[in-house]
């Protein structure tokens, strides 16, 4: 028998359906796998017991011959920042460590009503604040991917690096992510898989621990651009406990895959050609923008004059958000408590040694910008350059369907390059917060190796709550890649 | 409101010339709703500690907020009772800080964009005085929950059935000049509230909470430098902290001192105010718009439709009794100053004569509820007892002087006005003939005194009036019994 964790969501439903392998099968293969690969440290908390009552519910729906869900007996990994009824919710943090929610997710809640099957909680950076996963409370996750030739160990990139490691290493079919500032799709790049952060407001953001409101977005991580499909489909949907989540039908985005880009007008941004672009980035976009052009797609220069803004507006407007989102973890209610003599000096014990480095750097920003005398200088103006990048976009979409860039500015990294300087590591999400601040759905596409032997990923933009054709787009982008490479010892 | 306008009677007297007091109220109210402002959970005055909180209220990981539609219907119609400007976007924003009662570490609020901009209010004052003063805004905002200090030698308990609950913030401009006008400016608005049923204006349940601005100058002078007067939950205390707080203000500046922008705290035990933070302490709210709430859209047609359906309020009440029943000012003002009292009002003089059944119902009813101690609600008299009675009396079937004691039976004994008179046989003789000869009678038993008055001594009138009263039990109509008296006294 094939090793079933190599397959596909969409081939290994067919194999479900045509009762090849049980849920139960295809489960036990991924724990076992998890078992394996515990060194990559992906998984913060496992579930192999309630792994295996899904997967066994899942195959007596099957026998049943009822109806089934559209993930019906699929093994997911679970991003820990999802609340998860009974199993522990940590946010990749020590103030949350031991939190086990009374309640569910709604994006869990619709992949469970869909008949999947949760493996375990995965590692994230701490409040999903990260680039590289360097900031979970629970420690590095590492990239199953290796330079050639060097045994150096690599980031998976963040926050969604758990995620990410997850599905490359074939140790989850599928996973939750989510998408602040890059948090999808810059691991996607990093590992050689598929992430699409949603428009802002297609999924539910209840029971996701919140980092930065305005921007947070779940979406899924998966090793095709038709798996994200399924599990998009299945995540997406609106939620009356969610003000900010859109009343509106969700896709058959499976369906919308017609592989016909004839006619589509691809934009290409000259502000993303920034400076010190590797030569490789630069060829793999310009490869990128060829495979379109070959199946019918007309390419186009555009402008997003606002591009070089957008960094410093996301490291206003997304710490100004956290600063406050992240004033309940006192101590008081639930979580890691440190007593004090008052009530004040409770706070600042439980929250000196709750929250790690990153995120007491961001409180601490965010508390800045938002503060009497500065608000109008940084987060007000913040606002309206915001404002502006939206409309950067609402233009540009006028003359084009979708949008090619890179999705970062480099293959995976070690742990140790990029420290020292913050700023460094924020200029990972130099294309993909553009996207955020703008609202937008934008996918990484695994697209070719660099030197080393790392994968690296374009990323496609498309305009908000059109992920039909984005993700059409993104699936003939990953079919002229061809994209086949496995990570070493996977 | 214009600065120009001085009472001198609201002058307070001070070593140095005379000050004018200038006050402008932050009303905190609660709006009457079964849920909270952003979840579901109950809102019951009364129930055991922690027992209405939801997730969202406790601030749990992943839980957002959920704008309660009542809450903003509420907060509109208020608006429209304060003849105020809806303003149809309005937005919620954070205000952040640190306490074990506030779950989230910060309250959702309005700041810069409220739901309800400028109205007004107009005061009654005594001697039937009216007066505008204007309201600034109303915002809605959640309240927070309570900490209980008292519960454990060194710890501090906290319960979260009030937090999340949807608060009025109702500011008025700094119109008002003395004590009674604060408190005639916090009856005005607790009534307007409660005939709109927007929330129930109970302070000692602490549903409406009051902090008051106070600042003096000389007449003429610029406004001073205020301080912020917190915790002050009842009418009285308003007055009391008032006073007190003027008395106190003068003094330091007269004694060479200025005053701080602070916040003070009333204290009603010892009857004075003591600081409570100065403006340095105050805290940096950070405000900022609510990420997790779009902007709150209001559609102008619904708007429309909740103004047309807008109960009748007090002075609109008032007006009308004036004008349509023929009620002085002052007792329509009376009557109207409480829901309840117009509703009972209402009620009894529907079919009845509206001037009498407003004196029986000001004196006698009033009158009697207050030496019992009781509300109109708790009235043993039925609004339609009370019309019955008034009933009796327009069409002679009892006299006013009979009403009295019929009326005091029905406070008594709750039993209708009818079956009193009906069982003691209170009925008024109108019948000539029965009158004429108790007349006769009397006039046979005092002959002397028939002949004094014969002879000019008009006086004695009084004297057969009673005396043939007293003999047929003041069962005779006064006007018939004075008609024949006098017809047959003249001979």
């Amino acid at each position: 028998m094939t090793d079933l964790t190599h397959l596909t969501i969409a081939d290994a439903l067919d194999g479900l359906a045509s009762k090849k392998f049980s849920a139960r099968e295809l489960t036990d293969a991924h724990l076992k796998k998890m078992s394996a690969l515990k060194k990559l440290n992906a998984y913060i908390t496992e579930t192999p017991e309630k792994a295996q009552a899904q997967a066994d519910a899942s195959d007596k729906r099957r026998a049943a011959g009822g109806k089934v869900g559209s993930l019906d007996g699929i093994p997911l990994g679970i991003k820990d920042l999802f609340c998860t009824e009974g199993v522990q919710t940590t946010a990749g943090s020590h103030i949350l460590e031991g939190f086990k929610p009374t309640y569910e997710s709604t994006v869990t809640t619709n992949l469970f009503n869909a008949g999947a099957v949760m493996l375990g909680k995965l590692n994230l950076d701490e409040f999903a604040m990260g680039s590289s996963n360097k900031t979970s409370y629970y420690g590095n996750v590492i990239n199953p991917w290796k330079r050639q030739g060097d045994s150096t160990d690599l980031v998976p990139g963040g926050s969604s690096g758990g995620s990410s490691a997850a599905v490359a290493a074939r140790i989850a079919m599928a996973a939750t992510g989510t998408d602040t500032g890059g948090s999808i799709r810059q691991p996607a790049a990093l590992t050689g898989t598929v992430g699409i952060k949603p428009t802002y407001g297609r999924c539910s953001r209840w029971g996701i621990v919140a980092f930065a409101s305005s921007l947070d977005q779940a979406g899924p991580i998966a090793r095709s651009v038709e798996d994200c499909a399924i599990m998009l489909g299945a995540m997406a949907g609106h939620d009356p406990k969610d003000s900010t989540s859109v009343e509106m039908a969700v896709p058959d985005f499976r369906k919308g895959l017609t592989g016909n880009i004839k006619g589509l007008r691809v934009g290409i941004p000259k502000e993303y050609r920034v400076d010190g672009m590797s030569q490789e980035i630069s060829d793999l976009w310009a490869k990128g923008a060829a495979w379109l052009k070959s199946q019918g797609a007309e390419i186009k220069e555009i402008s997003l004059p606002h591009t070089k803004y957008a960094l410093p507006t996301y490291y206003i407007i997304a710490p100004a958000e956290a600063s406050s989102n992240l004033a309940r973890y006192d101590g008081v209610r639930f979580g890691q408590r440190v007593p004090g003599n008052s009530l004040d000096e409770m706070y600042e014990l439980t929250r000196a040694a709750g929250f790690g480095k990153e995120v007491k750097r961001r409180i601490l920003i965010g508390t800045y910008v938002l503060s009497a005398g500065y608000y109008d200088a940084y987060y007000l103006q913040a606002q309206k350059v915001r404002a502006l990048i939206l409309k950067d976009f609402t233009d540009a979409f006028k003359d084009v369907d979708v949008i090619l860039t890179p999705s970062t500015p480099s293959a995976a990294f070690g742990f140790h390059e990029n420290e020292g300087d913050p700023v460094q590591m924020y200029l990972q999400d130099v294309f993909t917060v553009t996207v955020n601040l703008a609202g937008l759905p934008g996918i990484s596409v695994p697209a070719g190796l660099d030197a080393k032997g790392l994968p690296l990923g374009l990323q496609m933009i498309g305009r908000a709550f059109d992920e039909e054709t984005l993700l059409r787009s993104a699936q003939v982008l990953e079919k002229c890649a061809n994209f086949t490479a496995l990570p070493a010892g996977v | 409101m214009t600065d120009t306008m001085i009472n001198e009677k609201n002058l307070i007297e001070g070593r140095t010339g005379k000050w004018e007091v200038v006050l402008g109220l932050e009303v905190h109210a609660q709006v009457t709703s079964h849920s909270k402002l952003f979840s579901g959970a109950a809102t019951d005055f009364g129930a055991e500690p922690n027992t209405q909180v939801s997730l969202v209220d406790a601030g749990f990981p992943g839980m957002l907020p959920v704008i309660n539609q009542i809450c903003v219907e509420q907060a509109v119609k208020t608006g429209l009772g304060l003849k105020a400007q809806i303003n149809l976007t309005s937005v919620f924003d954070r205000k952040n800080y640190f306490y074990a009662d506030l779950p989230n570490g910060y309250q959702i609020s309005q700041f810069l964009q409220p739901i309800v901009g400028k109205g007004t209010i107009v005061l009654d004052l005594a001697e039937g005085e009216h007066r505008e003063v204007g309201i600034t805004r109303l915002h809605l905002e959640q309240d927070a929950g309570k900490s209980l200090h008292d519960q454990h030698p060194s710890k501090t308990y906290v319960d979260l059935n009030r937090a999340g609950v949807a608060l009025m913030e109702i500011v008025s401009e700094p119109d008002m000049r003395s004590s009674e006008e604060a408190a005639a400016y916090l009856k005005k608005l607790r009534s307007i509230l409660r005939y709109l049923g927007t929330c129930d204006g109970n302070m000692d349940e602490g549903s409406m909470r009051c902090d008051v601005n106070v600042s003096v100058r000389k007449v003429g002078d610029p406004l001073g430098t205020r301080c912020e007067i917190k915790n002050v939950n009842s009418i009285r205390y308003v007055a009391a902290a008032i006073e007190h707080e003027a008395r106190r203000q003068i003094e330091v500046i007269e004694e060479g001192g200025s005053i701080r922008q602070e916040t003070r705290l009333w204290d009603p035990g010892k009857g004075m105010t003591r600081a409570m933070r100065s403006k340095e302490q105050a805290h940096d709210y950070r405000y900022f718009p609510d990420p997790d709430l779009l902007p709150l859209k209001l559609d102008a047609a619904w708007v429309e439709s909740l103004k047309a359906n807008l109960p009748e309020l007090p002075d609109a009440k008032r007006a009308r009794f004036v004008k349509d029943l023929g009620l002085s000012d002052y007792d329509a003002g009376v009557l109207v100053a409480e829901k309840e009292s117009a509703d009972f009002y209402e009620a009894a003089a529907k079919g009845r004569d509206a001037k009498l059944v407003a004196n029986w119902l000001t004196s006698e009813l009033f009158g009697k509820l207050n030496a019992a101690g009781k509300s109109i609600t708790e009235s043993p008299v039925s609004a339609e007892g009370l019309g019955e009675l008034v009933g009796l009396i327009s069409d002679n079937t009892i006299s006013g002087r009979i009403a009295k004691d019929v009326f005091t039976e029905m406070f008594e004994t709750g039993k209708p006005a009818g079956q009193i008179v009906e069982e003691k046989g209170l009925k008024q003789v109108l019948d000539t003939g029965a009158i004429d000869v108790e007349i006769d009678k009397i006039m046979a038993a005092n002959a002397d005194k028939v002949a004094e008055y014969r002879g000019g001594k008009d006086k004695l009138f009084g004297f057969f009036v009673g005396q043939v009263m007293r003999a047929m039990g003041g069962k005779a109509n006064p006007a018939m019994l004075n008609e024949r008296l006098k017809s047959k006294l003249a001979g």
